[in-house]
């Protein structure tokens, strides 16, 4: 039933998917050590992009992209292309691993941590094909995923086996895979504001001539854009998460006799919900705007974090099919 | 709405130790658990009510209090939104620089023409368009987007229905639990559980008299011994009505008007024989031992026999453990397989009197310690046995190991507020996307007279709900009016055209134009 060649395969293009993010990781931090200062070249930007509104400085920077010198620019290609062919290798990884087991590959811990990362990276990708300043927090999004693949590969790895009965259902590839898309996005929405909470202190800094402009996070994007894709890819991920927490009640109905019964996993996605509810509000709530509203969203992260790692592997509950042991 | 957010992320934190603590809902036995490891400190829990948070009476009342918060901010914005919907957009605000975006444009054309090609960009776009005559001169109101709060109130008030529908579910839902062997069955009454929950509404009356026979259970496995189904062949029907056959599994509950009946689990009843020393035979007396290990299906459990001989103190009773497949590691024995490859049982043969009627409730998957501390039921023997064998006691009774049975564990719910909830559930999240993919915007313009008394100046303003992205938005807007007007005066400037001509249906007004 299993093809042992075909789980080998997927097991190596895991540890191949690993070293080309590394490589793209190191790709990207070489840009942003050759990169000219995107800082400098703000208010030119700006300037250009007709009246910039006053509480959004260096908004220009998405829109208008700053000067790069041309060797930071070829570095910065360089890291694109390393990062897309991991994407392709981590997608063969999961696909191998469903040809090799016959069914969707996200039937334990492994399989769906390393779906989410893939989605965290394809997100990524996106955004910064679509908004080239995006890039810059390239290496701040493949650190995390790099650090994130081999935990995942060190601690959660389980071989490529059969699902157990209470997941032979349609509502797998409804529920878990809407969950997957949900925890990717939010994964990128989040280290999108840990880099807003750096770099708007390091701008108010800067407005007090303090900072140094040597400083890396002088090359990342402006706060306003960061706290922008954090924004908007939060807005992007709440309705497919809140999707995924209603195919998850109306699975745990037919399976296990009652749509909501506060078992640990449904206690914390709704938890999570609820944190990404508020992280919505705040961002339109005087008084929560910037700095507190990503706190917030940082917060809802780890939620999401917490409920993999701890509610799979500490508690009990309905949910432990994690085939970690 | 900022109560309501509070009181929603208290409910938040509220679930915290309900997930963090053992729940009697899930486990009771984890609480005990607790209890015994935490001898001081669990006492103080339970007063707290911490040992099941999701029924306590500070969880109803956080969520109480959310659904009056969550009425108090729904009704009045519903009552608003629709007076919006009848009424025009608002008048423009005195300042329109202070509006987000805004921007001047110089015009070659009289005020009202320059208000006629604004408003005909703008209705090509969806907007509904109002002009009004505003204190310094002619203006323009401009709205698009209405479903966005449209979807927001939808979003509430799917909110209040699905609360209301939770309530409802608990209030007169039930669920019962009990363990069926091959050849029994059960009817829905809550006596009959081994287990019940019920809604503080519900009352034996209410309960579907529905009556359900397990012929047969079956559990397949992987090679590897993954669980791969198990499904139960029932016969179920109203009391007194006809049967009728089904076969229920892992994700494929029966549902019947209103009631599931689900398998939430399965096990072995071992079976045996027993023959006393006069001759009279008991044949295949079962009782369900309860897995405790699912993964090879080492099961536990007892076997009670009171009525074998003529006194209280002539029962006689087996416990032990059952192994479907055995395997002996020394002296003791384990499972190594959950199939039933090699079927075997460890048992102790107590005699004595077992305390059923001692009017002290008992489990029925173990014997009653103190009757065994009391030396009022004392061990006769010891046998680890296979399919037929036997061991014979010290009076010369024979207990023989005749085979086993399959039991399931049936589970059946009735739950009448989860239609309502899925209902509530599904226009939640069309709201939701209605209100975050739908942008709202409000457009102004005015016009006045240009700086050096030639020509008119158009300045224009947006306000926008919804997207952060709105400055190309509002570009593009600006740009194609620049155009337009550029294209208007063109043609109005060639001596043969009289006067505007008003496309896009604008009304015409005589503002002179200095
Ligand atoms: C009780 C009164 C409440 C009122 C009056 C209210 C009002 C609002 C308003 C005005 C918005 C729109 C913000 C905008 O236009 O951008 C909004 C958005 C939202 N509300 Fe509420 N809210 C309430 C409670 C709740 C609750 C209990 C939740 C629970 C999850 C919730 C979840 C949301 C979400 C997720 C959004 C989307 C935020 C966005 O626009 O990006 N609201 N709410």
């Amino acid at each position: 039933m299993i093809d042992p060649s075909l789980a080998a395969l997927s097991d190596n293009l895991f540890t191949v998917s690993v070293v080309l993010y590394s490589l793209a990781v190191v790709a990207f931090c070489a840009e942003l050590a050759f990169g000219n200062r995107p800082a400098r070249s703000r208010e030119l930007v700006a300037a250009g992009a007709g009246a910039p509104p006053a509480e959004q400085p260096g908004a220009g920077l998405v829109d208008g992209e700053p000067a790069e010198s041309p060797r930071a620019r070829r570095l910065g290609a360089v890291a694109m292309v390393l990062t897309v062919l991991g994407v392709v290798s981590h997608a063969a990884v999961l696909v191998t691993r469903g040809m090799a087991a016959d069914r969707l590959p996200w039937g334990n811990m492994y399989e769906f941590a390393t779906a989410v990362v893939l989605v965290a990276v394809v997100a990524y990708t996106v955004l910064a094909l679509r908004a080239p300043v995006l890039r810059h927090i390239g290496a701040f999004v493949l650190g995390p995923v790099v650090l994130s693949m081999v935990l995942i590969g060190l601690f959660l790895y389980a071989s490529a086996g059969p699902l157990v009965a209470a997941l032979r259902s349609w509502w797998l590839g409804v529920h878990v895979t809407t969950a997957i898309l949900g925890f990717g996005i939010f994964f990128v929405s989040g280290i999108a504001s840990v880099l807003y909470l750096l770099r708007s202190r390091y701008e108010q800094k800067a407005a007090e001539g303090q900072a140094p402009s040597s400083s890396l996070l002088a090359r990342l994007p402006s706060a306003a854009a960061l706290d922008r894709t954090a924004h908007r890819t939060a807005v992007f991920g709440f309705p497919i998460w809140t999707f995924a927490v209603i195919a998850g009640a109306i699975w745990a109905e037919s399976a296990w006799g009652r749509f909501w019964g506060w078992d640990p996993k449904e206690t914390w996605a709704f938890i999570a919900w609820v944190v990404y509810a508020a992280y919505l509000h705040a961002r339109t709530t005087a008084g929560w705007r910037g700095r507190p509203s990503a706190w917030v969203n940082v917060v809802g992260l780890t939620v999401m974090v917490f409920n993999l790692l701890y509610v799979n592997m500490v508690s009990t509950g309905l949910h432990s099919y994690a085939g970690v042991s | 709405m900022r109560t309501a957010l509070v009181l929603l992320f208290l409910l938040a934190v509220a679930a915290i130790p309900g997930s963090l603590l053992p729940q009697r809902s899930l486990s009771q036995s984890n609480v005990s658990q607790y209890f015994r490891d935490h001898p001081t400190l669990a006492p103080v829990l339970d007063r707290l009510f911490l040992f099941g948070v999701f029924s306590s009476p500070w969880f109803a009342a956080i969520y109480l209090l959310l659904f009056i918060s969550l009425i108090g901010c729904v009704l009045p914005r519903a009552a608003e939104h629709a007076r919006n919907l009848l009424s025009p957009p608002p008048a423009a605000p005195r300042h329109l620089q202070r509006l987000p975006e805004s921007t001047e444009l110089a015009a070659g054309l009289p005020p009202a023409a320059t208000l006629d090609v604004v408003e005909e960009e703008l209705r090509v776009r969806r907007f509904r368009v109002v002009r009004r005559e505003g204190r310094t001169g002619a203006e323009l109101s401009a709205e698009k987007g209405y479903l966005r709060e449209t979807g927001n109130l939808l979003f509430h008030l799917s909110l209040l229905a699905l609360l209301l529908g939770l309530a409802g579910g608990k209030l007169w839902g039930y669920e019962g639990s009990i363990l069926v062997t091959e050849g029994g069955g059960f009817c829905n009454s809550l006596q009959q559980y081994d287990t019940y929950s019920a809604g503080p509404l519900v009352s034996q009356r209410d309960l579907t008299p529905l009556c359900v026979d397990l012929t047969d259970f079956q559990a397949e496995y992987e090679e590897n011994a993954t669980a791969a189904s198990f499904t139960a062949d029932i016969g179920y029907g109203l009391a007194g009505a006809a049967t009728r056959n089904t076969t229920i599994g892992v994700n494929h509950p029966l549902r019947v008007d209103g009631d599931r009946v689900y398998v939430t689990g399965h096990g072995f009843s071992p079976t045996f024989s027993v023959t006393l020393p006069d001759g009279t035979a008991f044949t295949d007396v079962s009782a369900p031992f309860l897995p405790t290990d699912t993964a090879t299906m080492a099961s536990e459990g007892a076997l009670k026999l009171p009525d074998l001989g003529a006194g209280a103190t002539d029962q006689l009773a087996l416990q032990g453990f059952f192994a479907p497949t055995g395997l002996l590691q020394g002296s003791v024995l384990v499972s190594t397989d959950p199939r039933p490859l090699n079927p075997q049982v460890a048992i102790f043969v107590y005699r004595g009197y077992l305390g059923l009627d001692s009017g002290l409730p008992q489990s029925v998957y173990s014997l009653d310690q103190t009757q065994i501390d009391r030396d009022r039921l004392t061990k006769v023997a010891t046998a680890n046995l296979s399919v037929g064998e036997s061991t014979t006691l010290d009076d010369g009774t024979v207990v023989t190991f005749s085979g086993y049975k399959e039991f399931a564990a049936l589970q059946l719910s009735h739950d009448p507020g989860q239609g309502w909830v899925l209902a509530a559930a599904i226009s939640l999240l069309a709201g939701l996307l209605g209100m975050l993919l739908v942008r709202r915007e409000r457009v102004f313009a005015r016009v006045g007279p240009g700086p050096d008394g030639g020509g008119t100046v158009l300045s224009i303003g947006s306000l926008t709900r919804g997207s952060a992205d709105t400055g190309p938005r509002f570009t593009a807007l600006t740009d194609q009016v620049r155009t337009a007007l550029a294209d208007r005066a063109d043609r109005t400037s060639e001596p043969d055209v009289a006067a505007p001509s008003a496309r896009g249906g604008a009304p015409e007004k005589e503002i002179p134009s200095s």
